[in-house]
């Protein structure tokens, strides 16, 4: 298998973006990685599109052709294929494109994701992100997706002493950092006061608990590692590329405090990159809730189990110490346009390496780390990077 | 919002009834039944199994803002039980509000689980109740 690096990046805005169309997005953000990367559409080989829903959320589906076809590409005929692995689309469509590449098969790729979500209801958009749950046996007994988080945080707070000050950290932490970063869907700082006093969604997560209903679209530019150079000053290396599954209703997994998916796929690409999580500079997680992002530092091993919401408290994940997490602003405060999440980490975690993060550089940052959840944990992706 | 009703006729005896399956290679019990067994898969002998239906929770929520469909319950219980046999699984407690725990041991109790607007078919199912046992100490149970 080849070694593959990222030589391209690109990422649209994320938010509210009543102005533009799932179409307009996936335009900009592929033009921007393939300028980026400094190639032409003669080059490309294939392209990956991760997109959850467009189904529900714009009622277009093959959203495959449709990339190929928006980014003026129709006429090369090249390969295109949507991915889905719900909120974890993005990270499965980076992992396809890396799979192409490394295999022989394809030289260069375009790995993108895509979601908008603004033009149905909230309740239409909650309804479609409850597809991500077991529909028979979750949803139908009135199960939401904040409810599958809040039960897991409920546990993890009997079992380990995790109190609502240490998730809303996350959240307030997660919001600053978003302050710094221009693609991000809220430039707003909140207190943890701010977090508690914010209406129950799932008791006992909080409307600022949880991340929000995002349009947005982001592309990574790949190929194999020995050209990288050839197009890049500053190619980024992916030394790790797994992904796991686990049962679709948490109500079935071995424990409820645990995303063993996050920890089998942590542990594969840990391996393959050969390197421990001690090393890691920078990571993206998944935090779609705060209790996500606790679970996720515990389950990838930055920290004992138990230990995320202390840790967080005490600012071990800000920006300027020892792990930085989620310097993007997160799911909760970047935004979670779902299909483009799993890409927007790639990108950031890309910036962060080539020194190129604005007011949010981790200084000196060489190893990197991604972590994409769909679900509430049937399928995990981790993605490790180096310069 | 979607069509429930073929789903639904497809999986009667399991929605009516905690009726599951029993591998006795391994002797685990599923619920809802599954058709091949995680454990043994295709070395497995599985039975038909109808579950006590008393259980444990093991973890709730108490939801607020719910999906369409849900919205005229809110504020509702959820959460995960064990049943005595082993397998967990997510359903509605119907309860005075102040009284689901951690711990709490509860029954199942045959209740309406929605309706397909005013004209269309009512979903029955199951929810659970508090169980009142004699030796049944909510706040000393502990987690399972």
């Amino acid at each position: 298998m080849r070694s593959v690096s990222i030589i391209g990046v690109g990422c649209t805005k994320f938010g509210e973006r009543w102005d533009v169309s799932l179409r307009d997005m996936i335009a900009e953000a592929g033009v921007m990685a393939i300028e980026d990367a400094e190639i032409t559409g003669e080059q490309i080989d294939a392209l990956y599109v991760g997109n959850m829903s467009a189904g529900r959320f714009i009622e277009q589906e093959h959203i495959g052709a449709l990339i190929a076809d928006c980014a003026g590409l129709s006429r090369l005929h090249i390969p295109s294929t949507r991915v889905e692995a719900a909120c974890a689309s993005g990270g499965l469509a980076l992992r396809q494109g890396v799979l192409a590449v490394a295999s022989g098969y394809s030289d260069i790729v375009i790995a993108a994701g895509v979601e908008k979500m603004t033009d149905v209801s909230s309740g239409t958009a909650a309804d479609a992100l409850a597809a991500a749950a077991d529909r028979e046996w979750e949803c139908f007994f009135g199960a939401t997706f904040p409810a599958l988080y809040a039960m897991m945080a409920r546990l993890h707070m009997r079992r380990y002493g995790t109190t609502h000050d240490q998730m809303a950290q996350v959240a307030v932490k997660n919001h600053h950092h978003a302050c710094m970063n221009p693609i991000a869907q809220y430039h707003m700082e909140i207190t943890v006061d701010d977090v508690l006093k914010s209406p129950l969604v799932a008791d006992p997560l909080h409307v600022l608990d949880c991340s929000p209903i995002s349009d947005g679209a982001a592309a990574v530019v790949l190929a194999p590692t020995e050209n990288a150079r050839r197009f890049s000053e500053e190619p980024i290396k992916i030394a790790g590329s797994a992904q796991a599954s686990d049962t679709l209703a948490l109500h079935d997994r071995r424990d409820l405090t645990t995303l063993d998916a996050t920890v089998h796929a942590g542990r594969a690409a840990f391996t393959q990159a050969g390197i421990e999580p001690r090393h890691v500079d920078v990571a993206e997680v998944h935090d779609c809730f705060t209790i996500g992002e606790i679970l996720a530092i515990e389950d990838l091993g930055f920290v004992e189990k138990g230990q995320g919401g202390k840790v967080t408290e005490e600012g071990l994940t800000a920006l300027g110490s020892s792990l930085p997490v989620n310097t993007s602003g997160g799911l909760k405060a970047c935004g979670h346009p779902v299909g483009a999440t799993g890409i927007k980490q790639a990108y950031e975690i890309a910036l962060q390496l080539r020194g190129k993060a604005g007011k949010r550089q981790v200084d000196d940052a060489e190893v990197g780390l991604a972590h994409n959840v769909g679900g509430s944990g049937g399928t995990a992706l981790v993605h490790i990077f180096t310069r | 919002m979607t069509n429930q009703a073929p789903r639904f006729w497809r999986s009667i005896p399991q929605r009516y009834n905690l009726s599951g399956t029993h591998c006795t290679s391994c002797n685990e019990y599923f619920f809802p039944p599954r058709n091949l067994c995680p454990n043994c898969r295709r070395g497995a002998h599985l039975e038909e199994y109808t579950f006590k239906g008393t259980g444990t929770i093991i973890t709730y929520t108490t939801i607020y803002n719910a999906t369409e469909d849900f919205e005229r319950l809110t504020p509702y219980n959820l959460a995960i039980i064990q049943l005595d046999e082993g397998p967990k699984i997510t359903g509605q407690i119907v309860s005075s509000s102040a009284g689901v725990k951690i711990g709490m041991r509860v029954r199942p109790v045959f209740r309406i689980l929605g309706k397909e607007g005013d004209r269309g078919i009512i979903y029955y199912g199951t929810k659970f109740a508090p169980l009142l046992e004699p030796s049944c100490s909510e706040e000393k149970t502990g987690d399972k």
